[in-house]
């Protein structure tokens, strides 16, 4: 397989100055925005997204096209850039914003012509200092060169752009919570219904949150039309798409594919396989909340609808291999712990839940498991998730806690000997 | 108050950038960490009568967040990542290494005010893992030795600027993608740069 480029092309074809906006004009940058303000209309724009049949990126796959046509008429509407990339394994968005930050601005153009806004926000998790640096910088270029600002392009069209930045909380990626987050409070998520952003969102006005990728997809759409994305990948999940892949590969990174392939395949041939040509033991498909494969479910394609069918996820597209020789509970652990850690504490489920999940695998990974604590991790599970099916059901606002149940079922379904080979007790009848 | 009149100029015009003015609480607490490090009494006064919500409101949220230090930091904050695919590649030998450098358990910092240690969730640098943020600049792929090499290069040194492509050049080993673009900007303090919060500059 291969890697098939639009995204990552401006980049990688002027590697030592992708992210000024020099360097972006001289790749056509902006002349896909500025026709589309001077000549085209916000219905057509709509069209083409709906027609390239384009996924979210963030991680729940919704269509965007019909996220669009859910935004409610309102004079104040805003759109919110979602790029609080947290899910662990995840680093797709940070070389979007490091490499490309102009594509995401000319995206953010022609997504809020499309959608009648004048004020966005790129929300930043704060960790990424370079990230922010870069995008602060590209939309102060952009702001000089008037196309951010009062009548872009000599259009009619205004448009504010604020970049924000986040401070070390996971759930502000959660669309809800990212909003209460920019509105100046604690990121805890709303219920929904009734506040769905694109009703009741920033402010309680209608709010567009895209992911990053999903906005940055949005110059090459409008550019090539909504029908030869439509063409790349496969029906369900169309277009590019970038995988973050890593843990024992050889080579790990970021690689722009079309959605279709297997797993098997894409890490074998551009992850350079296995290090030290080990086997697979489980791998993540996509992020630290999506259930693990076993190594012998290779096979599965890289599809959304085929990841589901397995009671996974592909989640935000982040793969993580682990071999023959990696410590499973361990791994659980990890986490588990990172979603205790980033619970925000609103729903006693979660809070409480993720807490002692937290506690009980660390007893079992440091032999001082019972033999009891099988039992009790699944009916804490499902406590916080009734019945561990997969998509989960809820006890929670959020998917979060839901989330921190997904590595331990996977123990318990397909390496439950593990577990329990790490239970002294059984050794000692 | 007690901020000069210069920062709450600065503090203002951050406060304009947004619709509403709440908004803009969460990039004032930064601004207050630019000032002392931390999200020091003084600072949570001056920020609720700019934002005009009460002082407990100031507080509940800059307590939400981890990155929001109700301490003082040391001059280098060292963030040593153990989510899932540093984990496996062990981050705990790098934890170590900075545990016995620096003589801290986490979330501690040293009586000199050089460093603070703490043991984090996902920075976004799985493909280079195991990796660590000092002042929130990435530095990935690294070996225990690295690490030790960068703890003494940073107590020796002391730099006031720290790069994140200056410190992956000396320090670090195999990237989550290839950074190309040449860059000599970095953080001052201990947190996030940015140049709204003066934060940013260009080493010379």
């Amino acid at each position: 397989m291969k890697e098939t480029i639009l995204l990552t092309k401006h980049m990688r074809e002027n590697p030592e100055d992708s992210h000024l906006i020099e360097s972006y004009e001289k790749s056509n940058g902006y002349t896909t925005a500025k026709k589309t303000l001077l000549g085209s209309s916000p219905e057509k724009v709509l069209e083409e997204i709906k027609a390239s049949n384009i996924r979210g990126r963030g991680g729940a796959g919704f269509p965007t096209g019909v996220k669009w046509g859910f935004l409610a008429e309102n004079e104040e509407r805003y759109l919110v850039i979602n790029a609080d990339e947290s899910e662990p394994g995840t680093f797709k968005d940070r070389i979007l914003l490091e490499r490309d930050p102009h594509q995401l601005i000319e995206g953010i153009i022609i997504t809020c012509f499309a959608a009648n806004i004048k004020n966005a926000f790129i929300y930043i998790r704060g960790e990424y200092a370079k990230p922010a640096r870069r995008v602060q910088s590209a939309v102060e270029q952009a702001y000089q060169n008037g196309y951010l600002g009062k009548n872009i392009f000599g259009s009619e069209m205004d448009l504010d752009l604020v970049v924000h930045l986040g401070a070390g909380a996971y759930i502000c990626g959660e669309e809800t919570a990212l909003l209460n987050s920019l509105e100046g409070r604690r990121g805890e998520p709303r219920l929904k219904p009734p506040y769905f952003p694109a009703v009741k969102g920033l402010y309680m006005k209608p709010t567009l949150v895209n992911n990053v990728e999903t906005i940055s997809s949005v110059p090459w759409i409008i550019e090539n039309t909504g029908e030869e994305y439509n063409k790349l990948g496969v029906e369900g999940s169309t277009g590019t798409r970038i995988f973050s892949l890593s843990g024992h590969v050889n080579v790990p990174g970021n690689y722009e594919i079309e959605m279709g392939s297997t797993f098997g395949d894409f890490v074998e041939t551009l992850g350079g396989g296995i290090r030290n040509n080990k086997k697979v033991k489980a791998y993540i498909p996509g992020g630290a909340s999506a259930p693990w494969f076993r190594g012998d479910q290779l096979n599965i394609k890289m599809t959304i609808d085929d990841v589901a069918n397995n009671n996974s996820m592909l989640g935000s597209g982040a793969v993580v291999m682990m071999d023959q020789d990696t410590n499973l509970v361990n791994a659980a652990k990890s986490i588990v712990s990172f979603f205790a850690h980033e619970s925000c504490g609103q729903c006693t489920p979660c809070r409480e839940g993720t807490t002692w999940l937290e506690m009980i695998l660390d007893r079992v990974a440091s032999g001082r498991g019972r033999t009891s604590d099988l039992e009790l991790l699944l009916d804490i599970c499902d406590n916080i998730s009734p019945g561990l099916s997969w998509p989960p059901k809820m006890t929670t606002i959020c998917p979060l806690g839901p989330s921190a149940v997904s590595p331990i079922t996977s123990l318990m379904k397909d390496f439950r000997e593990e577990v329990e080979s790490m239970i002294p007790t059984k050794v000692l009848l | 108050m007690s901020w000069d009149d210069k920062l709450i100029k600065q503090a203002k015009k951050i406060v304009k950038l947004y619709p509403q003015k709440r908004s803009a609480l969460g990039p004032l607490l930064h601004l207050a960490q630019s000032k002392d490090g931390y999200i020091s009494d003084d600072s949570v006064s001056v920020i609720s009568e700019l934002v005009g919500i009460t002082e407990v409101q100031v507080k509940s949220v800059s307590t939400f967040y981890s990155m929001y230090k109700q301490e003082p930091t040391g001059k280098y904050l060292l963030s040593v990542c153990k989510s899932i695919s540093c984990e496996i590649n062990n981050s705990n030998s790098i934890i170590d290494v900075v545990k016995d450098f620096t003589g801290l358990s986490n979330n501690e910092t040293d009586e000199e005010g050089l460093f603070t240690f703490e043991a984090v969730e996902c920075i976004g640098a799985c493909g280079g893992a195991p990796a660590i943020q000092v002042n929130y600049e990435t530095v990935e792929g690294l070996s225990t030795e690295n690490t030790l090499n960068l703890c003494e290069w940073l107590k020796n040194e002391t730099p006031d600027l720290v790069v994140a492509d200056e410190l992956q050049n000396k320090f670090g080993g195999t990237k989550s993608f290839d950074w190309a673009i040449s860059d000599n900007s970095g953080t001052t303090g201990s947190v996030p740069g940015f140049q709204t919060l003066n934060t940013t500059k260009d080493k010379k």
